[in-house]
């Protein structure tokens, strides 16, 4: 019951934020004195015809009365209409959408995996040469570039040895494979270092000691009672992964050539289309928002401590 | 404290543990020296790298901007170590010009971002109330976007350009140095000589600037040293998507960028740029964790 309230509540709690969100975004893209109009319909204009388009989209009115058409917009999935494509902008997310959620997954694979098969080899291996190899390879990943990553990947394994496609998403599957390798790394790192620290700190309480005492080996306390709450840290820091790896789809997507979110805002900065920016900016931080979220209430459903404490 | 350095390690450690946070900066970073070698090696090869970058027009021979064109795309050689470009020019020497460019934009915004962020923070934990929850919140709200994309929002506003990245990384950055600056703030000013001073009625400013912005220093030199990482990685990738530093200023993400068209016949070109900044980051990485394992008291004690 108390789960379900601090749930219910940290909901509510989000919702302040998203609107700031909101605001904020609307704000730094409106505080350009450029006219929208003018960039649809190119310098030479007719100036009652630009009258007459301002008045149709209430940009005569002020901003505080533009903002609140556009965040009463926002509620019923009315984000405008992109000037570049025009068609609407919630249209144009529906359809990117997928390829970044798709590449955001896969990546988020990619660091769980390495990350914590990392950060399990290390802590079990304190201070010896695995423990080197596997803190170097996840430090490794967060300070490449993710550019670099993806460039060098692109390189060799697609354009030399051809085992994957250079670009697009004609080929299904395999065609994400190369950038979210190229993602994930980056985000393995932070992964691996809290498995390691958490793990640690976890294999010195005393129910590992018990777990031992049983007979348990090593190994088999670390995957049966260990890694469960090593984890639960790991869980949030993940939800702090959406951020970054949204960030840093925004350059595999631009480097693949994937038609996600990412390239969007590329394409709407490239175009000078501000609906488009806007409404994908806002969507992804709202993506941000919801991980956190979600993350929060994994966190208070995984540790009994906090559910108690609500 | 000269003392306590000429004794032997363990003796010594054990002094210093107990002395805790009566240790001076100086101390605490002798000791940082000698027990990480790398990030002395790492501080080492950031100092090369700048001195590199503000002589390297009495070390190289080659012009940055004008290439000699019978020696376009040529691969790694002795006379031009990390080949040539597209228009024949040393992509060595263009590197050392672009990291000004690229170690600048590490540090300053990093600087304009912690000094906004610990007077906020400071200042919403200090006073508390109504002020640290709008500050909080507002600080929540910047820290919920993608920081690329924030940043890449700010700079379609304002234009390309060095100076709109600074501003730009600024506004980005300084909400997570808010929240140390905060929660720093917040236990020192429980403290039994911040509790004293208050009782024989010292102003809050003096307050702040005597007793809480001196013990919030390691931690800020810490995140100060992990956040120009941070700022190199975006402007880089801001550069790269070329919204960021514009022509004729060269960064090392616009390097990358102008080279990545001939990936596949030079690859050099956009790979050394890669390579500095990687090796810039993980330096900084290195150095910033030799500097929390020093400095930060919750881990002196271990």
């Amino acid at each position: 019951m108390s789960t379900l309230k601090s749930i219910v509540r940290r909901i509510l709690s989000a919702i302040p934020v998203l609107i700031g969100v909101v605001l904020i975004i609307y704000l730094i893209l409106h505080i350009l004195p450029g006219n929208a109009i003018l960039t649809m319909m190119g310098e030479h204009a007719r100036e009652e015809v630009v009258q007459q388009l301002s008045a149709d989209l209430g940009l005569d009115k002020p901003w505080y009365v533009q903002f609140w058409m556009y965040v009463s917009g926002l509620f019923t999935g009315n984000m405008g209409t992109s000037i570049k494509y025009h068609k609407p902008v919630s249209e144009l997310i529906a359809t990117y959408f997928p390829v970044t959620i798709k590449l955001s997954v896969l990546a988020a694979l990619v660091a769980w995996a390495v990350g914590i098969v990392c950060g399990v080899v290390s802590a079990m291996r304190k201070d010896k040469l695995a423990d080197r190899i596997g803190m170097g390879f996840s430090l490794l990943g967060v300070s490449v570039p993710v550019f670099m990553t993806a460039m060098v990947l692109q390189y060799l394994l697609a354009y030399k040895l051809k085992w994957f496609p250079i670009q697009g998403t004609k080929e299904g599957f395999v065609c994400y494979i190369l950038p979210a390798i190229a993602l994930g790394w980056s985000s393995a790192g932070s992964v691996a270092r809290l498995t390691r620290s958490t793990l640690l700190e976890v294999m010195e309480s005393d129910y590992i000691d018990t777990a031992r005492a049983k007979g348990r080996s090593v190994p088999g306390a670390v995957v049966f009672h260990a890694l469960r709450n090593a984890m639960i840290p790991v869980v949030t820091v993940m939800a702090i992964q959406i951020s970054s790896l949204l960030s840093g789809a925004v350059i595999t997507e631009t480097i693949f050539s994937l038609p996600g979110i990412g390239r969007l805002c590329v394409d709407a900065i490239s175009g000078r289309d501000v609906p488009l920016l806007q409404g994908s900016v806002i969507f992804a931080t709202a993506l941000v928002i919801a991980g956190n979220l979600v993350a929060d209430c994994l966190y208070s459903v995984l540790d009994p401590r906090i559910r108690k404490e609500g | 404290m000269a003392l306590f350095r000429s004794k032997q390690d363990v003796f010594s450690e054990d002094l210093a543990s107990q002395i805790g946070e009566s240790q001076t900066l100086g101390v605490q970073l002798r000791r940082m020296a000698r027990r990480n070698k790398l990030a002395v090696a790492s501080a080492v090869f950031l100092a090369l790298l700048t001195l590199a970058a503000i002589f390297v027009p009495i070390l190289s021979p080659y012009d940055p901007v004008i290439g000699d064109a019978s020696i376009r795309l040529k691969p790694p050689s002795a006379a031009h170590w990390l080949g040539t470009d597209e228009m024949g020019r040393d992509v060595l020497t263009r590197l050392l010009y672009g990291a000004r460019i690229s170690l600048a934009v590490g540090v300053v915004p990093t600087l304009i971002s912690m000094i906004l962020g610990v007077a906020l923070g400071v200042v919403a934990g200090y006073v508390g109330g109504m002020t640290d929850y709008i500050l909080m919140r507002l600080a929540d709200v910047m820290l919920a976007f993608p920081s690329l994309l924030l940043a890449m929002v700010i700079m379609y506003t304002l234009g390309g350009g060095v100076l709109n990245i600074f501003l730009a990384l600024a506004l980005v950055g300084w909400a997570s140095v808010a929240r140390v600056a905060r929660s720093e703030t917040i236990s020192l000013k429980e403290s039994e000589y911040v509790q004293a001073a208050k009782s024989i009625g010292v102003s809050g400013g003096r307050i702040i600037r005597r007793h809480i912005l001196p013990n919030c220093l390691p931690a800020l030199i810490v995140l100060f040293t992990l956040n120009i990482p941070s700022a190199i990685l975006s402007e880089s990738s801001l550069s790269f998507l070329g919204a960021g530093v514009q022509l004729p200023n060269s960064s090392w993400g616009l390097m990358v960028n102008m080279g990545r068209q001939f990936l596949y016949n030079a690859p050099w070109i956009s790979l050394a740029p890669s390579a500095a900044i990687m090796l810039v980051v993980l330096a900084c990485n290195f150095l910033g964790d030799g500097l929390r394992d020093a400095l930060d008291p919750h881990l002196n004690n271990e």
